[in-house]
């Protein structure tokens, strides 16, 4: 059974190792169990682009969406589907979604002659959040447009996810706030806030509140840029995510 | 795991690339734009409780090369002092060992943002005459800024207009050359006051400046001097040209060097061959094509030798007085001379035409 890497507590620790990888590269890996850990990694953060990509481009309601989602994380594992890929030709995420694209256009025909699902092994996936995500991703309709935003969701939600529990593990719950608090909070209701409102809401110096802030911004950076790295294949296509995904110029 | 909103990804993303503050007086607002270089953010300091803007390095910078060449630019622009080129406050490291420097943050256009085809000419042409202005004090001191163009001249709210981001600026050496020196020219008195003045028949004393860095071609290709795209030594009139350019925009809502709103080609480019505006718009004035074109000549020596000349042009077009980029014909002189002094002729033939009426009720 495939687990959801991103969910709950412990999110993405037990998949990987802390520094991370290239979990692409270790798909290859002769030993199995480094063989499933890679694919759990990489399951855990492309689980739901693939389920709203199923639900958005390929117009399937939700248990159709699931049972595809399922059936193909189930396919790469089996299948060995991620063997042909070569980082020198394209992206892991366009060689991916090109799968993904084959994996249904095959299911389809599939369909009139074997009833899929049934006596299978099912992935661990909450598709219920994901299907109260969707709304969020409605008026896309670009597929490659669509299935990067999903898969920049699902990397920045999977690190903050982590950043929380980290700092909750670690007796930092403070720093959370305040992260919570300025850089996600305040980016949603638009709400102006200054470090010094910060700092009499949480009754700490306004020193502490940049020292705090500037520590929770470096460790989030660094979780994602570990994610990230995990979904590369290779020095030169992680730095080109890092410019075209998230944006920015330097790691 | 958490929801993201599109909002969120937008700020997280954001996030990502902020600068570590730590231990200066600058809080981070939000990122206003991407530069060459570096990033500019708006900053809060909160020393002077006032917005500033804020450039740091962003690119990886393992030789040391770059943050030399920002704390350069800050210096070289620190030293501008002018109400039309933006002001530096403050220059550091942060504790990652990056360059930063803080300058006013100017709310308001970018000339590109604020030309629209309804903004009356003389109004963008005084607007132009300022930014010349900021460009010939930029020369006085010495220094090119090299990537002149509409998004990087900021309309403010008061209509206040400010050269922005001197990023691959060049401070130049000027030396006197006794065979183009004259002891009564503009440069000597000025160099006598300490400061250098280029331009006019003192032009060839500007030591030329390489265009490249690391083997890159510097400037913005729809705006290049054609000497810039070919990698030569630059001076203070590869300025002309970005003048000139800028001057182009506004006549015609385009960059000399585009085609279809991409930059033309190459080839192009290093010819320094535009399509002349009035091609774009037949009501432009010619003589304002002539000081057009003749800022954007191919070749510097046939470009106005000094922002100053093309100041001087662009004050005698809006004043209706001959301009040197044009010979008009005499029609065109006494059309100029008429439409010049409109009012007084109207006083003259209005009082001949009194006369005229008096005579002839005289003589009923």
């Amino acid at each position: 059974m495939i687990r959801d890497t991103t969910a709950g507590a412990g999110a993405g620790r037990s998949a990987f190792p802390p520094t991370r990888q290239s979990a692409i590269i270790a798909l290859r890996s002769g030993s199995d169990p480094e063989r499933r850990r890679a694919l759990d990694t990489l399951t855990g953060i492309y689980w739901k682009p693939v389920y709203k990509y199923i639900r958005l481009h390929w117009h399937r309601d939700s248990d159709a969406a699931q049972d595809l989602t399922q059936s193909f994380f189930l396919a790469v594992l089996e299948r060995d589907f991620f063997q042909d890929y070569d980082p020198s030709r394209a992206r892991f995420r366009t060689f991916l979604r090109t799968c993904l694209d084959r994996f249904i256009m095959n299911e389809d025909r599939a369909a009139g002659r074997q009833k899929r699902g049934g006596d299978h092994e099912r992935v661990s996936l909450d598709f219920g959040q994901a299907e109260s995500e969707i709304h969020l991703t409605v008026g896309e309709d670009e597929p490659d447009r669509l299935f990067e935003l999903e898969f920049v969701r699902s990397l920045l939600s999977g690190a903050v996810d982590t950043l929380r529990q980290e700092y909750h593990t670690g007796g930092k719950q403070r720093h959370f706030d305040l992260f919570e608090r300025y850089d996600l909070d305040r980016a949603d209701s638009g709400e102006k806030l200054s470090y010094g409102d910060l700092a009499g809401e949480f009754g700490l110096t306004i020193e502490t509140v940049t020292n705090h802030l500037a520590a929770a911004r470096r460790d989030f950076r660094r979780i994602v840029l570990d994610r990230l790295r995990a979904m590369t294949a290779s020095e030169e296509e992680f730095r080109e995510e890092i410019r075209t995904v998230l944006g920015i110029d330097a790691a | 795991m958490s929801a993201l909103s599109d909002d969120h990804l937008g700020s997280l993303r954001g996030l990502l690339d902020y600068p570590d503050l730590t231990g200066t007086r600058y809080e981070i607002r939000r990122k206003l734009a991407v530069g060459g270089m570096g990033s500019v953010y708006l900053a809060h300091d909160r020393a002077l409780d006032r917005n500033v803007a804020l450039k740091v390095l962003t690119i990886p910078d393992l030789s040391g090369e770059r943050a030399a060449r920002m704390m350069r630019e800050a210096h070289v622009v620190a030293r501008l002092e002018h109400p039309g080129i933006v002001p530096i406050h403050d220059v550091g490291r942060l504790s990652d060992g990056r360059v930063y420097y803080t300058m006013k943050y100017v709310e308001g256009a970018t000339l590109e943002q604020f030309r629209q085809p309804e903004t009356p000419l003389p109004d963008l042409l005084r607007l132009f005459q300022r930014v010349c202005e900021a460009v010939e004090f930029a020369h006085s001191r010495g220094v090119i800024h090299r990537d002149l163009k509409p998004a990087n001249i900021m309309v403010g709210p008061f209509g206040e207009v400010l050269v922005m981001d001197w990023g691959i600026a060049l401070a130049a050496t000027l030396t006197r050359d006794p065979a183009t020196t004259t002891p009564d020219s503009r440069s000597e008195r000025a160099s006598e006051a300490g400061h250098p003045v280029p331009g006019g028949e003192s032009a060839g004393s500007y030591v030329p400046t390489p265009n490249t860095a690391a083997g890159t071609i510097l400037g913005t290709p729809a705006y290049m001097s054609p000497e810039q795209a070919r990698g030569e030594t630059v001076d203070h009139r590869c300025d002309i040209h970005g003048l000139g350019a800028i001057l182009y925009f506004l006549l015609t809502g385009r960059a000399p060097f585009e085609v279809f709103d991409s930059p033309a080609s190459p080839d192009r480019i290093r010819k320094g061959e535009v399509t002349p505006p009035r091609t774009h718009d037949r009501r432009i004035p010619r003589r304002l094509e002539a000081i057009c074109l003749k800022a954007i000549a191919p070749s510097p020596d046939d470009r106005y030798q000094s922002a100053r000349h093309f100041t001087d042009d662009i004050v005698a077009y809006l004043d209706g007085l001959p301009v040197s980029a044009y010979r008009e014909t005499p029609w065109e002189v006494a059309l100029r001379w008429f439409s010049r002094n409109r009012f007084i002729v109207f006083i003259v033939v209005a009082y001949m035409v009194v006369r005229f009426l008096l005579l002839l009720w005289r003589g009923i």
